[in-house]
C-alpha cells in the first residue's frame, strides 16, 4: 500500500493548457486542479478534447501553450508516479500476461515476478495463463490492461476510455476495481461516454466541451440544455 | 520597413539587369570555351547561394533544437564558441595546417568555420521562438531553387563543352545533387508530417543532412581519385574581370535571395498567425479572453 | 549506463522472441531477398567480363532494397495496440529502445546478407581478388550504416502519411556517402585494383557520427506525437 498525499490535497494543476494541431485547437485554455485520492470522471461529447487533456496530463502530449505540474514536477519527471491505459491494450498479442508483464517491469525497474503476480491477481486474472493476450477476450484484455498499468504501484491512474466495447459484467468489475484502489489511497481519473457506469462511485464529474471545462458536479446527471452524458 | 521591399526589388532588378548586362556583353570571351562559358555567371553565384542558404538552414535547425531546453542552449551557445576559437587556432597549427589542400589558405579555413558560431548567434538573436523555425523553412526552400538552377545549368554548360552531360566524379556537380536530394526529402517531410512536432522533426532531419555533406565530398572526392573523371565547370585561377563580374553577379543574386526569403518568410509567418487565431475562436463567443493580438510577437510595423 | 545496457538487452530479446513467434515477416523477408538477387541475375550478365566491376554494387543494391523493407517493419508492433505509448510514459531511457531495434535490425539484415552472398557469389562465381577479409569490415559498417538511419527515420516517419515511401526517401540520400563507400570498397576488393582501405574509415567515421546524432535526437523523435 503506498503513501500517498491526504485527500483534498490538490497534486495535479492544469495551467492555461492550451493544444493546436494546425488548425483545430483541442485543448482552449483548460485550468483545473485535482484532488489526491479522489476519482474523476472526464465526460463529454466526441472532440471535447477529453482524450487529449488525459494525454496531456500523461505526458503523451505536449501543451502548446500552458503547462500541467503533477506533485510540483512535469508529467516526464513524475512519470514512475503515473500509470495509463487508454482503448488499445498498450501490451503484446504474442506474449502471455506475465510475459508482457515481466518486460514492462523492466522499464520500471522492478526485479523479479512477484509483482507482476500480484497485479495480475488484483485484476482478478491467472498469472498462470500461457496463451498470448491477443486471444483474451475484450474484457480480459483491459483487465491486463489494467494489470500492466497498475504495476509499478502508481499514486495516478489514468484511463482513457477503458469500458468501450466491453461487456456490461467486465466494466462493473472493472469500476469495482477501481473503486478499490480509490479506496486505496490512488487517485484516478477516467475518461469515458458512459457515466452512468460511474455514477456513485466517482468523486467528481468534469465536463468538458469544445476543448474546456464547463462544469464539475458530484453527481452524473447534469441539468444543462445541450449535452448528453 | 514596408518601403524598403519596394525600394529593395527596385535596386534588385537593376542589379540582376546590369548583371546580366555584364555577363553576356561585357565580359571578355573564354580563350578555350568561346561564348559558352558565360552561364558561369549564373551557374556559380546560385551554387554559392544555395550554400549559404543551407547554411542558414542547418545554424537555424541545430539553434531551434537547441532552444527546446535551457539547458541545451547553454551547452549549444558553448559549443558555437568552442567552435569559433578552435576555426581561429587550428588552420595555424602546423598538424593541422600540413593537412589542408593545396590552394587553400589557413585564413579561409579559419574564416569559414568562424561563420558558424557568427551565424549562430546572429540567427538566435534576431529571430526569437517560432521564427527559427520558419527562418530554416524559408531557407531550405528557396536553397532549393538555386539548388536547382545549378544542377540544370551545369548540364547545360557540360555538353557543348565537354561533350557529357554529366560526369559522376564531378565532385560539385554531384555533391550538389546529394546536397538537392536531401534538402527535397526535407521539404516533403515538412509537408507529409503530421505531428505536432513537426517542426523538431524537419530540424532533427536538417542536422543530420547538414553532418552528411563533409561526407558526401569525402567519399566523392576518393572515388574521383581512383577513377579519374572529367572535371566540369575546369578549376585554377580565374581572369580578374570575369572574378569582378562574377562577384557583382553573386551580390546581385544575394539581393534577389534576400527579398524571396523575406517575402516567404513574411508569407508563412501570416499564415501561422491566421491558423493560431483560427483554431483559438471560440464557437460560442464572448467573454471568454481569446488571445487575438498577434501572437509570435511580431511588432506592428 | 548499466541498466541502459540491461533494457536494451531485453528488448531485444522480447524483439527476437515476438519475432520468432510470429515468423510472418522473417520469411516473407528471406524469400523476398532471394528474389531481389534472382532478378539481378536475370538483368546483370554474370558471364560477362565486366560483371565483377559491377557486382559490388548489385550486392548493395540488393542489401538496400532487403533493408528497406526490413526496417519499414521495424516499429510496426509498437504501433499495434498503441504500445509505444506505454514505453513513452515509462521512466525507461529512449535510448534503450533505439538500441534495441538497431541492433535488432542489425542481425536482421545480416541473416539475410548471409543468404544472399552465397547466391550471388554462385551464380557470379565471385572470387575476391584483393584481401577477401576487408569485406567484414565493409559488410558490417556499412550494415550498421544503414541500419541506424534507417531505424531513426523509420521512427520519424511514424508520424507522416505515406509512412514506407517516407523511410526510403529520406534514408538514400543522406545514406549517399556510406553507399559510395561500400560499393566501391567492395569493387576493390572483388577487383584487386585500389585499396578500400579509406573506404572503411570513411564507414567508420559515418557510423560514428550518425550512431551519435541519433542517440542525441532519437528522444525527441519517440515523443513526438
Amino acid at each position: 500500500m503506498n503513501v500517498s498525499s491526504p485527500a483534498g490535497v490538490s497534486v495535479i494543476h492544469v495551467q492555461d493548457v492550451v493544444k493546436r494541431f494546425g488548425r483545430f485547437a483541442a485543448l482552449r485554455g483548460v485550468s483545473a486542479e485535482f484532488d489526491a485520492g479522489r476519482f474523476h470522471a472526464i465526460l463529454g461529447d466526441n472532440g471535447a478534447g477529453k482524450t487529449t487533456l488525459l494525454r496531456t496530463i500523461a505526458g503523451l502530449a505536449q501543451p502548446t501553450e500552458g503547462k500541467v505540474s503533477i506533485f510540483g514536477k512535469s508529467p516526464a519527471e513524475a512519470c514512475r508516479d503515473l500509470g495509463y491505459m487508454a482503448h488499445p491494450s498498450l501490451l503484446y498479442d504474442e506474449m502471455s500476461g506475465m510475459e508482457n508483464l515481466r518486460y514492462f517491469a523492466r522499464l520500471y525497474e522492478i526485479a523479479g515476478d512477484a509483482k507482476c503476480e500480484e497485479a495480475i491477481r488484483a485484476v482478478r486474472l491467472d498469472p498462470s495463463l500461457t496463451r498470448g493476450v491477443g486471444q483474451y477476450s475484450q474484457g480480459m484484455r483491459q483487465r491486463m490492461s489494467l494489470a500492466r498499468a497498475i504495476l509499478h504501484d502508481p499514486k495516478i491512474l489514468l484511463l482513457d476510455e477503458p469500458f468501450s466495447n466491453v461487456d456490461v459484467h467486465s466494466a462493473r468489475e472493472m469500476v469495482g476495481l477501481l473503486k478499490g484502489m480509490r479506496d486505496g489511497g490512488k487517485t484516478i481519473f477516467v475518461v469515458t461516454h458512459q457515466a452512468l457506469l460511474l455514477d456513485g462511485v466517482a468523486d467528481e464529474f468534469v465536463w468538458m466541451e469544445s476543448g474546456r471545462i464547463v462544469d464539475r458536479t458530484a453527481s452524473a446527471v447534469r441539468a444543462t440544455q445541450g449535452s448528453v452524458p | 520597413m514596408k518601403r524598403l521591399f519596394p525600394i529593395l526589388s527596385i535596386v534588385t532588378v537593376a542589379a540582376l539587369a546590369y548583371a546580366l548586362y555584364e555577363a553576356l556583353v561585357v565580359a571578355p570571351t573564354d580563350a578555350q570555351q568561346g561564348d559558352v562559358y558565360r552561364i558561369i555567371y549564373y551557374h556559380v553565384p546560385s551554387a554559392w547561394t544555395a550554400f549559404l542558404l543551407f547554411f542558414i538552414n542547418f545554424v537555424a535547425s541545430a539553434g531551434y533544437l537547441a532552444r527546446s531546453s535551457e539547458a541545451s542552449e547553454k551547452a549549444a551557445k558553448w559549443i558555437a564558441i568552442g567552435i569559433g576559437v578552435l576555426g581561429i587556432i587550428a588552420p595555424y597549427v602546423p598538424l593541422v595546417r600540413s593537412r589542408i589542400p593545396p590552394g587553400m589558405e589557413p585564413s579561409a579555413v579559419a574564416t569559414t568555420i568562424v561563420l558558424i558560431p557568427v551565424f549562430y548567434f546572429l540567427v538566435m538573436k534576431f529571430f526569437p521562438g517560432d521564427r527559427l523555425d520558419i527562418l530554416a523553412l524559408t531557407s531550405a526552400e528557396v536553397g532549393v531553387v538555386f539548388c536547382t538552377i545549378v544542377l540544370v545549368t551545369g548540364p547545360i554548360w557540360a555538353r557543348p563543352v565537354w561533350g557529357i552531360w554529366w560526369a559522376p566524379g564531378d565532385i560539385r556537380l554531384t555533391s550538389t545533387l546529394v546536397m538537392w536530394l536531401i534538402y527535397v526529402s526535407y521539404l516533403v517531410l515538412r509537408r507529409f508530417s503530421s505531428s505536432a512536432q513537426t517542426q523538431k522533426l524537419a530540424a532533427a532531419l536538417a542536422v543530420f543532412g547538414a553532418l552528411d555533406v563533409p561526407l558526401v565530398y569525402l567519399s566523392i572526392w576518393y572515388f574521383r581519385t581512383q577513377h579519374p573523371q572529367p572535371v566540369i565547370g575546369g578549376g585554377g585561377s580565374m581572369d580578374p574581370r570575369m572574378l569582378h563580374i562574377l562577384l557583382f553577379s553573386w551580390l546581385a543574386f544575394l539581393l534577389f535571395g534576400f527579398l524571396v526569403c523575406w517575402s516567404r518568410f513574411r508569407l508563412e509567418l501570416l499564415q501561422r498567425e491566421v491558423e493560431q487565431a483560427h483554431a483559438m475562436e471560440s464557437m460560442a463567443g464572448g467573454a471568454e479572453s481569446v488571445k487575438m493580438s498577434l501572437p509570435l510577437g511580431r511588432s506592428s510595423r | 549506463m548499466n541498466s541502459l545496457w540491461a533494457l536494451t538487452l531485453a528488448t531485444l530479446v522480447k524483439d527476437i522472441r515476438l519475432e520468432w513467434r510470429s515468423k510472418d515477416a522473417l520469411n516473407a523477408m528471406l524469400f523476398f531477398s532471394l528474389q531481389v538477387v534472382v532478378i539481378f541475375v536475370f538483368s546483370f550478365d554474370p558471364l560477362a567480363e565486366e560483371s565483377r566491376h559491377i557486382v559490388g554494387g548489385l550486392v548493395w543494391i540488393a542489401f538496400l532494397f532487403a533493408a528497406v523493407v526490413a526496417l519499414n517493419q521495424t516499429w510496426a508492433r509498437e504501433l499495434r495496440n498503441q504500445v509505444l505509448d506505454a514505453y513513452r510514459v515509462s521512466p525507461a531511457p529512449a535510448n534503450a529502445l533505439f538500441l534495441a531495434k538497431v541492433l535488432g535490425n542489425f542481425l536482421f539484415v545480416v541473416v539475410l546478407q548471409g543468404l544472399m552472398v552465397p547466391l550471388f557469389v554462385v551464380f557470379y562465381n565471385l572470387r575476391a581478388l584483393g584481401p577477401a577479409w576487408q569485406l567484414i569490415p565493409i559488410a558490417l559498417l556499412g550494415t550498421w550504416a544503414l541500419v541506424v538511419n534507417g531505424t531513426f527515420f523509420a521512427a520519424m516517419s511514424l508520424r507522416t502519411r505515406s509512412r514506407e515511401i517516407m523511410l526510403p526517401l529520406l534514408l538514400f540520400p543522406i545514406s549517399i556517402p556510406a553507399v559510395i563507400a561500400m560499393v566501391a570498397g567492395t569493387t576493390a576488393v572483388l577487383t584487386g585494383e585500389n585499396s578500400a582501405h579509406f573506404y572503411i574509415v570513411l564507414l567508420l567515421t559515418y557510423d560514428v557520427v550518425f550512431t551519435t546524432a541519433s542517440l542525441g535526437l532519437f528522444e525527441t523523435v519517440l515523443h513526438a506525437e
